[in-house]
């Protein structure tokens, strides 16, 4: 049967990075009510800054060493550019109607991508991305690549680290009170302008992880990645209920599950073969958003309908 | 009041454009009306100059800007100084046809090279074809670009009068490659994969029906996303088929990070791919995963043809950054033919242009012949390269090796 098991793994696997990314849109909508479309570029140069710690530290240095500073440089790289678009592209728009940001959050996305295909060394192309050594790796009828790991374990630590984070830590607790009402934060000595930076830069640090873990996975990095996984991301996040991090977690799961079953189980329907492929995958996964969302207007996790909407 | 300032400078920075936009137009319509002692004439291309395909295409931009360059310098239309306008299509239909518009309002032009893709090639031909601007595309392969829809069942009928290419169609390379998965690489059962445009789905079509009119059979079929990364599916499925050989129609960017993915997923069996594949980042990005597959190509191999020599020589001293890349002979060869035909429109009206020189053009298009960097060049019937030769490329220890040149015959 199509090896069940392979495709539940690697569904979930595809979920996991989707999920990485969602949570940058999820906290970021959170707080200030932004969909932060540029949220995909972001990912992707972590990919890039990872690929220059790589080849800055040639091909001699041990795993060990490469990994770690591999994902320092995409975490340091994504968060920089966060944290500039937000200075200079968001927060002069800070008290201008909503739909401003959003225009400009595309235009930073165009931006961004540019710039990356002008001016990072080859970047016209897609660049290769260096690949773990060691696997695959057999488990029953399930075949593993290091790399799977890899994103594995950067999902599960990097959820716990958020659920610490802002459950347990004083800036976290800031951010809960932020998104819940920002005057009375602001009242209650909060300074809301660094959370909303913070929100941006733990997002861009997720974001970045994703963009190593993409790169390991796929073996290659270019620059209009963003694009498509950013909007898979972002639907995750409105899947799991936008502004609730697990939720954005949880939709990542369904929404990589969903694309890769359908890809290969809507054929087994009769007279449903010709919407089984690859490419309509995706159809499948908005098919899905919809049915959700029409039961669940606020997503598989989410909380009330805001009290601003 | 912030917002109403803002609102004033986007207003007055949206008329500057606009007025920029129509001083360019106007100041380019002046070329071909000029002084009496030189006429320029605007040589366009259309392809990919961003984006992922941007390799080639700008492979084709160098090897068009070269032969304008030889041919003002070899003085080959007396009278005439060539020059090139270079539009970036993205790959994508809407944009060609954008271009189209925008090269048709420029009198100056009297001839497009491109494009690269055959999807965008299927929005620009009518824009071309109204105004009577000769098109010659190095890279379209689509039958149905110069023999119409309804090729497949025999009733050819050229839709565009405008239209030519120096390329083979897929008509002639789907089948080659056929063959040569049956015959010489003894594979029966294949999986099909295309990237859902014009090219992809044509090139997987005719495929297709010669190898199982040879007696191979189809063990499945997938379509994917182009720009896609995650084709866990489709190997999946590509692995449960029990197909011995893959068959992918698109181009380069998906083809290796499929091929790498299959072949990381344990199911070691080449893929065998069209001239969207034969490209050098293939190998690049799929690593050793690459090592066994095949790909088909238009023409016998540039490197290996006596007559390309002048044209890799000069391409290198032209001091060009990026490789003339798989069409860079066909884009030389596209050029110098709309060269060939304005230099016999100019020397049949006594060494000037005619009132109307983009129909005189197109008239003399049909009776081009020179010998150029992939052989003779000239058109049939249809707007069709008569050189339908062929070419099987391997990939050995990381590069592409030439396996067989040679064309389909029924």
């Amino acid at each position: 049967m199509h090896e069940l098991p392979q495709n539940l793994v690697n569904g979930l696997l595809l979920g996991a990075t989707y999920g990485l990314i969602a949570v940058g849109y999820t906290i970021v909508y959170g707080i200030v009510q932004l969909i932060n479309f540029a949220h995909g570029e972001i990912f992707m140069t972590g990919a890039f800054g990872a690929l220059s710690v790589y080849l800055g530290l040639g091909s001699g240095t041990s795993m060990w060493i490469t990994i770690p500073l591999m994902i320092l440089g995409a975490i340091v790289t994504s968060t920089v550019i966060a944290v500039l678009t937000e200075r200079l592209a968001y927060r002069p728009l800070r008290n201008a109607p909503r739909l401003a940001p959003l225009i400009t959050a595309i235009g930073v996305s165009i931006t961004l991508q540019q710039l990356v295909w002008g001016f990072y060394p080859s970047a016209k192309s897609p660049r290769v991305f260096p690949s773990l050594p060691g696997g695959p790796y057999h488990i029953g009828s399930i075949l593993i690549q290091s790399s799977d790991i890899f994103v594995l374990v950067a999902a599960v630590l990097s959820t716990l680290f958020l659920a610490y984070f802002v459950r347990s830590t004083r800036t976290g607790r800031a951010m809960q009170a932020t998104a819940q009402d920002p005057d009375t934060a602001k009242l209650m000595g909060i300074n809301t302008d660094r959370v909303i930076v913070i929100a941006f830069a733990l997002g861009a640090a997720f974001a970045g992880i994703a963009g190593v873990a993409w790169g390991l996975r796929y073996g290659e990095i270019k620059f209009d990645m963003g694009f498509l996984t950013g909007l898979y991301a972002f639907t995750a996040a409105v899947l799991g209920g936008i502004g609730n991090i697990y939720g954005a977690m949880l939709g990542g799961l369904v929404l990589g599950l969903v694309q890769n079953l359908t890809a290969i189980y809507i054929a087994d329907i009769p007279g449903m073969s010709q919407f089984s492929s690859q490419s309509w995958s995706s159809v499948w996964a908005f098919v899905i958003l919809i049915l959700v969302l029409m039961v669940r207007p606020q997503g598989l996790l989410g909380e009330r309908v805001a009290d601003r909407a | 009041m912030r917002n109403r300032s803002l609102l004033v400078l986007t207003a007055i920075a949206a008329t500057g454009t606009l007025t920029l936009t129509a001083c360019g137009s106007r100041a380019s319509n002046s070329g071909s009306s000029g002084g009496s002692g030189s006429t320029t004439v605007t040589i366009g291309v259309d392809a990919p100059l961003t984006g992922s395909l941007s390799a080639l295409g700008i492979g084709i931009q160098n090897s068009v800007d070269l032969a304008v360059k030889t041919a003002n310098k070899t003085n080959e239309v007396p009278g005439v100084t060539f020059k090139i306008e270079a539009m970036d299509d993205k790959a994508a239909p809407q944009q060609g046809s954008l271009n189209a518009t925008q090269l048709v309002g420029d009198s100056s032009v009297l001839g497009v090279v491109g494009p690269l893709n055959s999807g965008v090639a299927l929005t620009m031909q009518k824009t071309f074809n109204n105004a009577n601007l000769v098109e010659v595309s190095p890279a379209n392969t689509n039958p149905a670009l110069t023999q119409g829809p309804n090729w497949q069942t025999g009733t050819k009928a050229r839709p565009f009068a405008s239209y030519f290419r120096t390329a083979t169609t897929d008509a002639i390379q789907g089948p080659f490659a056929a063959q040569f998965a049956y015959s010489t690489l003894g594979k029966k059962k294949v999986f099909l994969v295309d990237n859902k445009d014009a090219y992809g789905v044509g090139l997987v079509g005719t495929f297709k029906d010669e190898f199982t009119k040879l007696g191979g059979s189809v063990a499945g079929q997938d379509h994917v996303t182009s720009g896609a990364s995650d084709f866990s599916s489709t190997v999946n499925a590509i692995k449960s088929s029990g197909a011995d050989f893959v068959y992918f129609g698109g181009e380069y960017p998906d083809a290796a990070p499929l091929t790498k993915q299959l072949k990381a997923g344990g199911d070691n069996i080449p893929m065998i791919g069209g001239d969207g594949n034969y490209d050098p980042t293939y190998v690049k990005l799929a690593g050793t995963a690459a090592n066994g597959d095949y790909a088909t190509s238009v023409g016998a191999p540039v490197e290996s043809l006596p007559s390309a020599q002048t044209f890799v020589a000069n391409y290198k001293a032209g001091g060009y950054s990026q490789a003339y890349g798989a069409y860079g002979g066909y884009s030389y060869d596209s050029a110098w033919a709309i060269i060939e035909a304005v230099k016999a429109v100019v020397s049949a009206n006594s060494g000037k242009l005619p009132s109307n020189p983009r129909a005189a053009v197109e008239k003399a298009m049909g009776s081009v012949s020179f010998s150029g960097v992939t052989g003779t060049v000239a058109f049939d019937q249809y707007g069709d390269a008569t050189n339908k030769q062929l070419t099987v490329y391997g990939v050995k220890n990381g590069l592409w090796a030439t396996i067989k040149t040679g064309t389909f015959s029924g």
